[in-house]
């Protein structure tokens, strides 16, 4: 079967003190180490485990700037065997919709049997891309899948749904499905395993190789870090009385 | 005393079944030396096809170790009761090997001498021999007794598949025949001839018993016992290379073979591989990627157990027991390599990952006991560094170790830390330690490499601080790398991440080769032992408390009284202690210290007991039933401590959680070396600074 597996590179914003660039209205990531998209990464994994255990090919697609070859190298070193690179300037700061129109007119011409995507990305976290990529290509979706499976030219796919329930579907392929975190264990990429994958060619498409228009639905306003809060408030006393303290309010204010 | 008239038959004058004496004894060790020879040369094969290994290097180092740890059985000793009995089997084994080897040519000339061993050399040798024989005999039987009544806790191993105890048994009874049947050989030829004496006495007691048979039934003994024995020796040397008993043969080559200091420098992914050069063979998958010295390894391993009684992991109930890797992979190479025959068709179980389970591999903090404990000088930790390259080949690293071996590629520090924010440590928000940050260009006689716990650890930072200002007291001038620095790679070498290593070490050895300074000191002997044995560094590396150690030596700190009233103990930190030989350092400085009363633990110095591993073993611990850094602080608390002096950033915080989570706290302590010099130096230097 042919997976395609979109994967984005995001800032790792862990640790980091967090700056806006007020002029651009963009996060100043000059500080910051990028790498795979955390969702993205179970997601690469899940699709080289399907490969692994029913044949097929895997190709990782991104959309992104240079840089963001770096994210298809490690999912090429995960066990992907070819790589896709939608790189143009009229990317920068695309909103969902453009990068789902890329990645669709990117994979057109190139039959898929299953399209996985990570649920969200941990910059953007609108959780778009997926379901948009899904109507686009025209084929049936599934979000924050926890376990997948594929039987004949069916997916059977558990997925989380609201107020912690979960839920078993079963959809026919070709499909698109969006990856929750802990659907698996996701295999360690060395950095000898990346060197092998050096010299793998990677095709790079432009926005006007794909007769793609940088049209964007969403404009972005304003970016800022939320204003501290009101004061946190310290419990006192020995364990027991704090967490009983803690509880007491978490019931209070819904937090339980 | 007298005997019967003449003189016993001799087994090559006599034709039993009618047939010529010396051509049957010709055949048995025809057939002896084919089987023997053909076993050995399936055995050899083995050893060929695994990696090159050069070890015909430092035959003087060789040569000594031959010695001392092979003929001269140095670490038998640490069992008091087995190592005394392996000790006089040994020297008896030795003794009694010319005495097989004069039975096997009286088979061909009766009376046979071997060269120097004729007239009175010969007669002292037998009463030396007869002796011998009585003493191995009385060993074995204390031997076998241990084995059915006293059963120690270290025969039994909890993750053994099969038990390879019956062999035991075989090896004490074919000792124990031969000694029988050479005593029932000499003992019958005695009762014929006369001449009792105490200094044969097991030949005379054994004339004594038979003191009246005939002649023709001593004859028939003398004749039989021979046969006996020689039959048994010849099946003894067969059965060895196929039984654990392998080691009667290759302990000695294997010793000689030995991994020679320092133990802390890890086995390269090849050797002998040009650097960039890609190898042929990468980490261990199979058995045939193990060194042949490795696979001798195996061969060697006598099941003795006492790599994993010394084994901290073994010991807290994690899923390791180094003995079962050396006996396992030795059953491995029995079945895939047979005598006769080729392998079974049927599929084996992976050797990494099925064999040796994934957990086994990742409980090992690399701490060296069973290296060092090992009497015939078995390698573990070059073997499970090889099988986790494999491991982190294929992707299969746990959860915690990928996020801290990701943050290091990323950032420098499994810490997952600004990397620019590396040398902040020094200021730490008060009044700073005089240790300066160097840019490039820049000088200093002291280079210090912090390694990321010194530099991102709050705890541990507190100890860099300490040591920063000892330093300054003592007028050292000191500076280090700052934000140049990244981890030294020490844990993820080890983790089986070579690639990683090797990026980290080239960017620290740039960092370091653009600034001028005559030494490198370092607080981490994790740090101290990459630099020192990882980085082929051209200027001498030194872990703190050498440089303290000088120091205190030089007149330069001057150490006060502590006057608390309280007991020290020096916990030895493995790559400080067993892998780089140093214990005596940080013992002069505690020394230095007026009135310190010091005691030491039972496992101190070359047995310390691992504190549950560095670095990346903060990341990922093994399950277990108990943490070692629990069982060690118990150890001090025995020892009658209440206050534990350690060297290494990673014992201090296990031993400090340890502590608290064991509610001693309160009445135990855990310090750094460095800090507690400072409280002793604090007053005096700063009231006097010496003179730089």
């Amino acid at each position: 079967m042919d997976i395609v597996v979109c994967v984005k590179r995001v800032p790792d914003l862990s640790e980091a003190e967090l700056a806006i660039d007020r002029r651009s209205k963009r996060l100043d990531v000059s500080d910051l180490e990028a790498g795979i998209n955390e969702w993205d990464n179970f997601a690469v994994e899940a699709a080289v485990r399907l490969k692994e255990a029913h044949g097929g090919k895997v190709t990782a697609v991104t959309v992104g700037d240079e840089e963001a070859e770096d994210v298809l190298r490690r999912a090429l070193a995960m066990g992907a065997d070819e790589a896709l690179h939608v790189s143009d300037q009229a990317f920068a700061d695309a909103d969902p919709w453009l990068v789902a129109n890329a990645l669709c007119k990117a994979l057109q011409g190139r039959p898929f049997d299953l399209v996985l995507c990570g649920a969200i990305s941990s910059d953007g976290t609108s959780g778009h891309v997926g379901g948009m990529l899904a109507a686009l290509l025209d084929v049936p979706q599934v979000a924050l899948a926890t376990a997948l499976e594929v039987k004949g030219r069916k997916a059977l796919v558990r997925h989380e749904v609201e107020g912690g329930l979960e839920r078993e579907v079963e959809l026919d392929l070709p499909a698109l499905v969006t990856v929750q975190t802990g659907i698996n264990e996701p295999r360690y990429v060395s950095v000898r395993g990346i060197r092998k994958v050096a010299e793998v060619e990677i095709p790079v498409k432009s926005a006007g190789e794909l007769g793609l228009a940088a049209e964007r639905r969403v404009r972005l306003e304003e970016m800022f870090l939320p204003p501290s809060g009101a004061g946190a408030e310290i419990l006192e006393g020995d364990t027991d009385e704090v967490v009983g303290k803690l509880v007491e309010r978490l019931r209070e204010r819904g937090g339980l | 005393m007298g005997g019967l008239e003449g003189s016993a038959l001799a087994p090559a004058d006599a034709s039993p079944f009618g047939l010529s004496g010396p051509l049957l004894h010709g055949v048995l060790l025809a057939i002896t030396l084919a089987t023997f020879a053909w076993i050995l040369r399936r055995r050899i094969e083995l050893l060929r096809l695994g990696a090159p290994d050069p070890r015909f290097d430092r035959l003087g180092e060789r040569l000594k170790a031959l010695l001392v740890v092979g003929f001269g059985q140095a670490r038998q000793p640490r069992y008091p009761v087995a190592g005394t009995l392996h000790i006089l089997v040994f020297a008896g084994f030795l003794i009694l090997l010319l005495r097989s080897l004069t039975l096997l040519g009286e088979g061909f000339v009766p009376g046979f001498a071997l060269p120097g061993l004729g007239g009175a050399a010969g007669e002292v040798y037998a009463a030396l021999k007869d002796w011998t024989a009585l003493v191995v005999l009385a060993s074995c039987a204390v031997l076998a007794w241990r084995r059915v009544v006293v059963k120690p806790a270290r025969f039994h191993d909890r993750h053994a598949l099969r038990s390879h105890g019956a062999e035991a048994y075989a090896i004490l009874g074919l000792i124990s025949l031969l000694m029988l049947a050479d005593a029932l050989y000499e003992g019958s030829a005695m009762a014929r001839e006369g001449g009792r004496t105490v200094a044969l006495p097991l030949a005379s007691l054994v004339a004594l018993a038979l003191g009246t048979s005939s002649a023709g039934t001593l004859d028939a003994l003398h004749l039989s016992a021979f046969w006996l024995h020689n039959v048994a020796l010849c099946f003894f040397a067969c059965y060895l290379p196929v039984s654990k008993h392998f080691h009667v043969i290759t302990a000695l080559p294997n010793v000689f073979f030995s991994k020679l200091p320092p133990p802390g420098r890890v086995k390269p992914v090849q050797h002998g591989l040009a650097a960039g050069a890609e190898p042929e063979r990468y980490g261990v998958r199979a058995l045939e990627d193990f060194t042949w010295k490795h696979l001798l390894d195996f061969y060697s391993c006598t099941d003795c157990g006492r790599c994993s009684d010394a084994c901290p992991s073994y010991n807290t109930g994690t899923a390791l027991s180094p003995r079962m890797i050396s006996v396992k992979c030795r059953d491995e190479a029995y079945v895939t390599h047979p005598v006769f025959g080729r392998a079974s068709q049927g599929e084996r179980p992976a050797l990494v990952g099925g064999l040796i389970r994934d957990e086994e591999l990742w409980a090992c903090t690399t701490c060296g006991a069973c290296e060092e404990t090992c009497p015939v000088t078995i390698e573990y930790v070059d073997k499970i560094v090889d099988m986790r390259r494999t491991l982190v080949e294929e992707g299969r690293v746990p959860a915690g170790m990928q996020k801290a071996l990701a943050d290091v590629e990323k950032r420098g520090n499994p810490y997952g830390k600004l990397a620019r924010k590396r040398g902040e440590w020094i200021q730490g928000g008060g009044e700073g330690c005089g240790v300066r940050l160097l840019d490039e260009g820049d000088s200093a006689t002291l280079m210090w490499f912090t390694d990321s716990a010194t530099a991102f650890d709050p705890r541990i930072q507190e100890v860099g601080r300490a040591l920063g200002r000892v330093l300054a007291w003592a007028g050292q001038d000191v500076g280090t790398l700052g934000a140049d620095e990244v981890d030294s790679g020490h844990e993820v070498r080890r983790v089986g991440e070579e690639g990683l290593f090797e990026v980290l070490r080239d960017t620290n050895r740039e960092a370091l080769g653009a600034r001028s300074f005559e030494r490198v000191i370092t607080s981490d002997p994790h740090a101290f032992n990459a630099l020192r044995n990882d980085y082929e560094l051209d200027k001498p590396v030194l872990h703190h408390s050498q440089v303290l150690a000088e120091l205190v030596a030089a007149g330069k700190l001057t150490l006060g009284p502590l006057d608390d009233g309280r007991t020290y103990t020096f916990h030895d930190p493995c790559y400080l202690g067993r892998h780089n030989g140093e214990y005596e350092a940080p013992r002069r400085v505690l020394d230095a210290i007026p009135g310190l009363r010091r005691v030491e633990m039972e496992r101190s110095q070359e047995r310390s007991f691992c504190c549950g591993g560095g670095s990346l073993y903060l990341f990922h611990e093994s399950e277990g039933e108990e943490r070692m850094g629990v069982k060690r602080v118990s150890m001090a608390e025995a020892a009658g401590a209440e206050v534990i002096v350690t060297a290494c950033p990673f014992c201090l915080i296990n031993f400090e959680d340890a502590l608290k989570t064991t509610g001693r706290a309160d009445r135990m302590e855990v310090v750094d070396l460095a800090e507690l010099v400072a409280r002793a130096a604090g007053a005096r230097s700063r009231e006097k600074p010496a003179e730089g």
